[in-house]
């Protein structure tokens, strides 16, 4: 018997924009995908995308179902579980262009890596929302959240996949941003790891080792690899021009002059074929989503689940902000996807799973349960 | 979910804000118990401080496109609807390869290849007929380069002719503004200045298979790229492949370049300085061309290969110019085997050049001394059979000395079977067989030098008494390849060090600092005592110079050279038929191999030689003359004392390449 204000509280403006930004996504997949798709109607990866995107909506609904409250019980085993993922990962894993990052399960190949952006999420706010634990904790109740985050991290480094690790960081960091760090403590981190700096630079790293760090920060300095994606993401996005060349219209996307064109550097697709006005539409949808997110956080009545809102809306945000930055040539080039837009299984599926779980909390604001 | 009852409600009480009876508010609180306090007023700030960020970002991204796509929009719809930016691959120059003087053996050349962007080209039929034409090729052939590669997109460039000369070269730069598409392009291609010499030392250049992209070596690699296959081109393939650079380029409709917009100059591989002398090398070759088997001399105070030569040998320019299926299979299907380096992927068994060995063995565990006779009556009778020595007539009473000088069989019979097999393999394998050496020359063959345990385990039968007679002398099981038997000779005219030889003498980069020098490394001090080597040597040496000696015929009046002659049983020896009768019966490809392994002066040595003759009979007639022939060339080449050519050997092995 499903509760009225179960229904009542279903925030049916976060599914609209979901919705909305599922289908802008759809529309430069199929146009980035347009050759693919010609060559072959029946088996390409936009096909492939839609499948994933039903699974997805499927994740979507069976995460609203569970009562957020529930999930705290397996928090620390689906931790330990995808951990384990990970560490089999180098064992037997399957390899693809010299990382290996996926795991084979009767055919479907999927990242562990992936889950674990959703997984550290879940831990640590189950972790931070014991109350043992107070806001701003002290330097040592650190140490255990630190540990959790650092182990999966290094693990999805050594795949080797910067762009998830990054996103696994960033994820745990966002939580420990909203249960509170002190200033003082910030100050200390910065304060030890500045100064290394500059000797590691100097006498730890190898002369391509820096060349690297160097290409990352500044991507014209490799014209054949980074800067080569930079520039033609530039012309893409430029000659779409106010209106944009109209869908399937896009020259630049079309040839193949943009690499990666389906998975991180989609939105130029989009920029392309649908100029400023396109980009903005999407960039607000991003922003509406993110607002309604915060909405449901501030709104539940317990840290957990409003940890938990604040999580998952911060993988979606800040990958976004991420992605975006890097195909805007303002950022470093790291693979990490546009949400909901890039190509990639496994990808999808985690963050229609976030979005179930900010809804999850989002319904059950008021309902309290006497047991 | 557990709430601790020390939690004070009134804390949850300040985060709401709508209480309205106190009714309500005790409900509340006893609702709230369940639950922990919410953090609404805590997470404020945060929220704020946040969201104001996001916002600053959010700007900042749409000024950004705003400057892209209206201020500089008709920029870039320009730059994406009349020219294109295209990725062009500059190949890096492979390392030269110099012999020990800094005479260049391999050097690069330009070399022109004609390709074809499908893509960028009006009428393909009209082009591919106009490109036969210039270049006097069959429209055909062409046409079916075009459909193999159907598959691949169609601005990937595709390569029509390979390596064309200058003539048709020279027609279609002529031509080459009525070609769109067409274009040419410079890779740099080997060049071998003498082609054929040392070609199983260098080896040759091919593309990288299938098989080889997948491996872990490889992995940098592009299906298309030329690696070494054989010698220093496969073992120091890291060092002289260098890294390809390129440049972005701005073109036009037709594909004509328009602009540099940037460049990544390529690196060029590592050159390398073999220790190969290059002079000594071909009249190496030249020597041994007659026959087909192998020479190896190399610097028994240091272990670097001076000249290694394999007959016969392969014409290299035959890769360069791209080896056809038709010649690929006639070269492999050559009952010679060309391509293979028998000095040092070929094992032989190493007959009687193994007594030296098995003497020292003998001396250092005791079994003899100098002052032992064993009685050699032309036989030895074991088991009821009796195992020959090569004089039939015997060689009566024999002490170590004239054992080795005359190379006597029956002698070593009665030592190995007082050492027994494991013994045997012991003091062989210190002295470097049955073990890789580790030269940079690949493939390699360890050899076999058996061992009861072996025999066990490879062929699941104990090891018999019998066999340890056949291995006394260096038959049987037994395998050696003419390096291996080069270096052990060096280490006992050394006085006991064990090189492990190398033909690379220094690897240089393009950077002056780049340099690494390549010393040799000493694998072992042989564990037996100087007195013993001593003897050796002078029985080494009493085998040239003294009148019962095998190889008497060879001695030098300029230089007094020490050696052993070997006769390597190709066909087991009927027990009752002499050697002379059976040597006559043989068939050519039944004949013994011919061995000497030398060196150079006696006194002093400066110059190991070893030579092996496939089916060349005997070691004294066959073998012996042209070890003569190369220590000879070798005086001629060093004037001066032979010694002084070479550089201090660093002992250390931290010097070395770790190559592969």
């Amino acid at each position: 018997m499903v509760d009225r204000r179960l229904i009542e509280n279903f925030d049916w403006w976060i599914l609209l924009v979901f919705f909305a930004i599922i289908l802008v996504g759809l529309v430069a997949l199929y146009s980035a995908l347009y050759q693919q798709i010609q060559a072959s109607a029946t088996n390409n990866l936009f096909i492939r995308q839609v499948a994933w995107l039903l699974m997805g909506l499927v994740c979507f609904v069976g995460f609203l179902m569970i009562d957020y409250q529930k999930l705290k019980h397996f928090s620390l085993w689906s931790y330990l579980a995808v951990v384990l993922l990970l560490l089999l990962v180098p064992v037997v894993g399957t390899e693809v262009n010299g990382a290996k990052r996926w795991l084979s399960l009767a055919g479907v190949r999927f990242q562990p890596s992936e889950f674990m952006k959703l997984i550290i999420v879940l831990h640590l706010a189950n972790y931070f929302s014991s109350h043992e634990i107070k806001t701003y904790p002290r330097l040592k109740e650190f140490v255990v959240p630190v540990l959790l985050t650092a182990i999966p991290v290094l693990l999805i480094l050594l795949e080797p996949d910067l762009g998830t690790a990054l996103m696994v960081l960033i994820a745990a960091m966002t939580l420990i941003y909203f249960i509170g760090i002190r200033l003082k403590f910030v100050l200390i981190l910065l304060i030890v790891t500045l100064p290394m700096i500059w000797p590691v630079w100097n006498y730890a790293l190898k002369p391509y080792q820096k060349e690297r760090i160097l290409i990352l920060l500044s991507p014209e300095r490799d014209p054949l690899g980074a800067g080569y994606h930079i520039r033609q993401s530039k012309i893409a996005i430029g000659s779409g021009k106010l209106w944009g060349k109209g869908f399937l219209n896009g020259t630049q996307t079309k040839l193949r002059f943009l690499p990666e064109k389906h998975t991180d550097f989609i939105f130029s697709v989009l920029a392309e074929e649908w100029g400023f006005l396109g980009c903005g539409l999407l960039l607000s949808l991003f922003a509406a989503l993110v607002y309604l997110a915060f909405r449901v956080a501030r709104r539940s009545k317990d840290r957990f689940g409003a940890l938990l809102v604040i999580g998952m809306t911060g993988l979606i945000l800040w990958q976004m902000v991420i992605n975006i930055g890097m195909v805007l040539g303002m950022m470093p080039v790291v693979g990490i996807p546009l949400p909901f837009v890039s190509y990639g299984g496994s990808s999808l599926l985690t963050l229609c799973i976030a979005i179930g779980l900010i809804e999850n909390v989002s319904m059950r604001r008021y309902v309290f349960h006497s047991r | 979910m557990m709430r601790s009852k020390t939690s004070q409600p009134g804390q949850a009480q300040t985060g709401r804000s709508d209480p309205d009876s106190l009714s309500d508010k005790l409900s509340r609180q006893i609702l709230l118990a369940n639950w922990e306090p919410t953090d609404e007023g805590l997470f404020q700030r945060q929220y704020l401080l946040l969201v104001g960020v996001l916002i600053l970002i959010l700007i900042i991204y749409v000024l950004r496109l705003w400057q892209l796509q209206i201020l500089n929009g008709a920029r870039y719809r320009y730059l994406s609807e009349n020219n294109r930016v295209r990725l062009e691959e500059i190949p890096a120059p492979r390392g030269i390869i110099f012999d020990r003087h800094g005479i260049p053996l391999v050097e690069n050349r330009p070399a022109y290849h004609l390709m074809l962007v499908r893509e960028d080209v009006p009428d393909l039929d009209g082009t591919l007929e106009q490109v036969a034409a210039i270049c006097g090729n069959a429209p055909d052939e062409l046409r079916k380069i075009v459909e193999d590669n159907k598959a691949t997109r169609s601005f990937v460039p595709l390569r029509l002719m390979a390596d064309i000369d200058r003539d048709c070269l020279a027609r279609l730069e002529a031509r080459r503004l009525r070609l769109p598409g067409v274009f040419i392009r410079v890779e740099p291609r080997r060049e071998y200045k003498f082609n054929g010499s040392a070609a199983h030392v260098i080896g040759y250049l091919s593309e990288v298979s299938e098989e080889e992209l997948k491996k872990d070596e490889y992995k940098q690699y592009a299906a298309g790229e030329s690696v070494g296959k054989i010698g220093v081109e496969r073992g120091l393939e890291p060092y002289l492949h260098g890294k390809s650079g390129g440049r972005q380029v701005e073109v036009d409709a037709v594909g004509r370049r328009i602009r540099l917009l940037s460049e990544t100059l390529p690196i060029p591989g590592r050159n390398l300085w073999l220790t190969i002398d290059a002079g000594l090398q071909r009249k190496v070759e030249s020597i041994l061309s007659d026959h087909i088997g192998a020479i190896v001399a190399l610097d028994p105070k240091s272990g670097s290969i001076l000249a290694m030569a394999s007959s016969p040998t392969f014409d290299q320019e035959r890769f360069v110019r791209g080896l056809k299926a038709k010649d690929w299979n006639e070269m492999s299907a050559d009952p010679s085997h060309p391509l293979l380096n028998r000095a040092v992927n070929a094992a032989y068994p190493p007959g009687s050049t193994y007594k030296p060995i098995m003497e020292l063995a003998g001396l250092q565990e005791g079994a003899i001394n100098a002052r032992s006779h064993l009685s050699c009556p032309g036989f030895f009778r074991f088991a009821d059979r009796n195992y020959r020595c090569w004089k039939e007539t015997g060689h009566g009473s024999v002490d170590p000395h004239r054992a080795i000088v005359e190379s006597c069989d029956v002698f070593f019979y009665q030592l190995g079977m007082k050492l027994g097999v494991d013994r045997i393999a012991r003091y062989a394998g210190l002295f470097g067989l049955g073990e890789k050496s580790g030269v940079e020359l690949r493939p390699e063959s360890p050899g076999l030098i058996p061992t009861s345990e072996w025999k066990k385990r490879a062929k699941g039968v104990a090891w018999q008494k019998g066999e340890t007679i056949s291995i006394s002398i260096g038959q049987g099981f037994d395998l050696a390849t003419p390096l291996q038997m080069a270096v052990a000779y060096a280490a006992i005219a050394n006085g006991g060090t064990l090189w492990q030889p190398h033909v690379v003498g220094r690897i240089e980069g393009s950077h002056p600092e780049d340099v690494t020098e390549v010393g040799g490394r000493v694998r072992r001090k042989i564990p037996v005592a100087p007195e013993y080597f001593k003897m050796v040597q002078a029985a080494l040496a009493g085998v040239v110079n003294e009148d019962r000696g095998t190889a008497k015929q060879i001695r030098m009046a300029s230089i007094r050279i020490a050696g052993k002659t070997g006769t390597a049983q190709v066909v087991r020896m009927p027990d009752n038929v002499s050697r002379k009768l059976l040597a006559r019966i043989t068939k050519d490809q039944e004949r013994d191999h011919a061995w000497f392994v030398s060196y150079a002066p006696a006194e002093d040595p400066a110059i190991v030689v070893s030579v092996l003759v496939e089916h060349g009979g005997h070691g004294s007639s066959t073998a012996a003359p042209l070890a003569r022939q190369v220590i000879a060339a070798y005086i001629e080449s060093e004037p001066n004392g032979p010694a002084q050519a070479e550089a201090a050997p660093v002992p250390a092995s931290n010097h070395r390449p770790s190559s592969g």
